[in-house]
């Protein structure tokens, strides 16, 4: 059995909402950088559902570029949130508004 | 000989080049010598040029040299060619032969000076500005030349510029002279746009298909150069300042030669004139105007070289008047034989200058003739040639000019006999002034002067000037067959030279009158001046201030220019301009001040106005979707 789109775009858009929810309440850094991530994969799975519904792989190969970027975006993330943890003892994301210059 | 008129105007500038290098290590006065020696060698050539183009036949006496293409672009060639012919010749033979003179003077006169080498520089460079000015075949190349008189004029007077007054007059000359230069400009572009090309012959050849309008156009405003060149109505004011240079330089650049510049360009241009009545008839009342303003100035100068400069001023109107009436040959030889005795006088004045140690004012002057005998006697023949006292070189060349003014109009005759009357009273009024009555110089100042004549050096020019100013007459005699200089010219001009039809005994009648007159002003000024050195009647403030004329350029037009460029540059730039850029950074800079407001630094802020943003930017496409 297999379910319909509306299914899949529905636990996206609830993915979507509890990332975006964890980015604004949240002050762990790792743990908004999580959020981000889980995000991110609410819409590459938008996309992908978006593609099997329309019959059109352009969506399916937008979410490889995503997932690429996403990885690059992972590496620098995470050197940054390193780099903190090095100086700091916790890393509250709150603590870095010095750095507005 | 011909293809070595190059050398010509070559061996000044190779002077000019090599005193500027090496003049410091000639020394004082090597370098002046040097420096005559070339122009000597100058004159030398052209002789011979001279002598080739005679052995020629008439018809046949133009030649033409390209040294090298100068600016080739598209339709505008023009080349840098020197154009040997009748008129030009007479220039060269009569530019450096005074030029020659006067340098020798220069080696006495300023001997004395700290610089003395970087004087024959400029000296040297201006004779070679002016041979090219006299020898170029295109209106382009005499332009050169006329700038790079015009720059020399400034050098020099302003020599000494540590004074004041001496680098003001040299702007004024420069800034004056500018306006005229417009003019020529205007004109030589008119005239490649109408007839394609800027060689005299060219332009001359196409004068046929110039429209007359266009025509009058072109020939006023190369009057125009020649009025701020040549110190006519109403540029004259820059003549008498530029006195402040050197005395050797007054007498060379705004006595004999640069000054005539404008009157050569106007012979020139005479087959362009001669088609157009209306510019001719302009030439001749500003001439005439100007010799009569610049007389009745003279008449009142206190001071010897400004009343001289008022003189040159005067016989430079008689000069255009002589072309205004298409007597070119007249204005060629008034040239000639004013340039003798004009540099004679103010070389004279200069003398007296040298030995009452740089006195101009001729009421500290007087009874001077005893100590210098030989300046006194050279002065006094040059006054005699100036006034038009036969057998005097002036009684021709002045008697030439007013015959033809005559032919073209009485009045135009009555006025420069007056012009004439008062030539001879004026220059009267300055010998008496000072070389007879009491001797002033001694009362006068702490320092008691001792006049003494001037040495050798300077003596032998004065006597070769002023044989020149006595016998250069015999070049154009109104004589049968004796006029050697209207048939040298004549197939120059060619028709646009006015021909007399008077009878002898009409032309008697001319010479008579003149005399009369000339020794009447002689008379006048002796019986006002020999005895009596002061007349203020005679001397209005009218006319020693040249009719207020400087005065209405200060007051209408220098002040409120220097009004109009205090209020930009201290009002509009201060207020106006600066208030825009300053009111730009600060309007920058305030709403910096308060956006930055908005950069937190909290993370939460941004992303949660990326949200806001990003369901803002949704509700109104699902709205437009919806609709």
């Amino acid at each position: 059995m297999s379910l319909g789109g509306p299914y899949y775009l529905t636990l996206a858009a609830v993915l979507f909402t509890i990332g975006g929810v964890g980015l604004l309440l949240r002050r762990n850094v790792l743990v908004m950088f999580m959020c981000v991530e889980l995000m991110l994969n609410a819409v590459n799975l938008t996309l992908v559902t978006f593609s099997r519904m329309l019959n059109d792989i352009g969506g399916q190969s937008l979410v490889f570029f995503v997932l690429v970027v996403a990885a690059a975006e992972v590496v620098v993330g995470l050197g940054i949130i390193v780099a903190i943890f090095r100086r700091r003892k916790g890393a509250t994301a709150d603590d870095l508004h010095i750095l507005k210059g | 000989m011909l293809h070595y008129a190059y050398i010509i105007p070559l061996l000044p500038l190779a002077g000019a080049v090599l005193l500027a290098f090496f003049g410091k290590r000639l020394g004082n006065p090597l370098a002046g010598w040097f420096a005559t020696l070339l122009v000597t060698a100058s004159f030398v050539v052209g002789v011979f040029v001279f002598l080739d183009l005679l052995h020629r036949a008439s018809s046949n006496r133009s030649f033409d040299q390209t040294i090298v293409t100068w600016i080739p672009v598209g339709g505008l060639q023009i080349k840098a060619a020197l154009l040997v012919d009748q008129l030009s010749i007479t220039m060269v033979l009569f530019v450096t032969a005074v030029s020659a003179l006067i340098h020798l003077y220069s080696i006495g006169y300023m001997h004395r000076d700290p610089q003395f080498s970087k004087f024959f520089v400029y000296l040297n460079l201006f004779v070679f500005s002016m041979l090219i000015l006299v020898m170029a075949d295109n209106f382009v190349l005499t332009f050169l030349g006329w700038e790079g008189v015009g720059a020399c004029s400034y050098w020099l007077v302003a020599f000494w510029f540590d004074r004041d007054s001496a680098a003001s007059a040299g702007k004024k000359a420069f800034i004056v002279n500018r306006i005229g230069d417009f003019g020529f400009l205007i004109a030589m572009f008119l005239i490649f746009s109408t007839v394609g090309t800027l060689s005299y012959s060219g332009v001359f050849g196409a004068v046929g298909s110039i429209g007359p309008t266009t025509l009058t156009a072109i020939t006023l405003l190369l009057f125009l150069g020649a009025v701020g060149k040549s110190a006519q109505i109403p540029l004259f004011i820059w003549l008498p300042d530029a006195m402040e240079g050197p005395t050797p330089v007054s007498a060379l650049i705004h006595a004999a030669t640069m000054v005539t510049a404008g009157v050569y360009l106007m012979a020139r241009v005479s087959p362009l004139l001669s088609h157009t009545a209306s510019s001719l008839n302009v030439v001749a009342i500003v001439g005439l105007a100007t010799a009569f303003l610049a007389a009745t100035s003279a008449c009142a100068q206190g001071d010897i070289k400004r009343g001289l400069a008022y003189s040159t001023i005067s016989q430079l109107g008689y000069m255009f008047l002589a072309v205004g009436t298409g007597a070119y040959v007249a204005a060629i030889f008034l040239m000639i034989t004013h340039a003798f005795y004009k540099a004679l006088l103010f070389l004279g004045a200069g003398s007296v200058m040298h030995g009452l140690h740089d006195e101009q004012d001729m009421s500290r002057m007087g009874g001077l003739r005893k100590f210098m005998p030989v300046t006194a006697g050279t002065f006094i023949v040059a006054w005699l040639a100036i006034a038009g006292v036969p057998p005097f070189s002036g009684f021709f060349s002045k008697g030439d000019v007013l015959m033809n003014a005559y032919a073209r109009s009485p009045a135009l005759y009555a006025f420069g006999l007056l012009t004439a009357l008062l030539t001879a009273y004026y220059l009267g009024r300055i010998v008496f002034l000072t070389f007879y009555g009491p001797e002033r110089w001694r009362t006068s100042g702490p320092e008691e002067v001792l006049p003494h004549e001037s040495p050798a050096v300077m003596l032998v020019p004065l006597v070769i000037l002023a044989i020149g100013s006595l016998a250069a007459g015999v070049i154009d005699l109104p004589y049968a067959n004796l006029d050697y200089l209207a048939r040298w010219l004549d197939p120059l001009f060619g028709s646009a030279e006015r021909v007399l039809t008077f009878s002898t005994g009409a032309k008697d009648a001319f010479e008579v009158a003149d005399g009369v007159v000339a020794v009447t002003g002689v008379l006048l000024a002796g019986g006002l001046w020999f005895r009596r050195w002061q007349r203020p009647r005679l001397t209005p403030v009218f006319f020693q201030r040249a009719w207020w004329v400087d005065w209405a350029y200060d007051t209408f037009i220098a002040r409120p220019s220097t009004a109009l460029a205090n209020f930009s540059a201290y009002v509009f730039d201060n207020e106006v301009i600066d208030g825009v850029v300053n009111g730009t950074a600060t309007l920058v800079r305030d709403s910096g001040t308060r956006l930055r407001r908005l950069q937190t630094g909290y993370v939460r802020n941004y992303a949660l106005a990326i949200a806001t943003g990003a369901a803002l930017v949704l509700a109104y496409v699902a709205s437009r979707v919806g609709s």
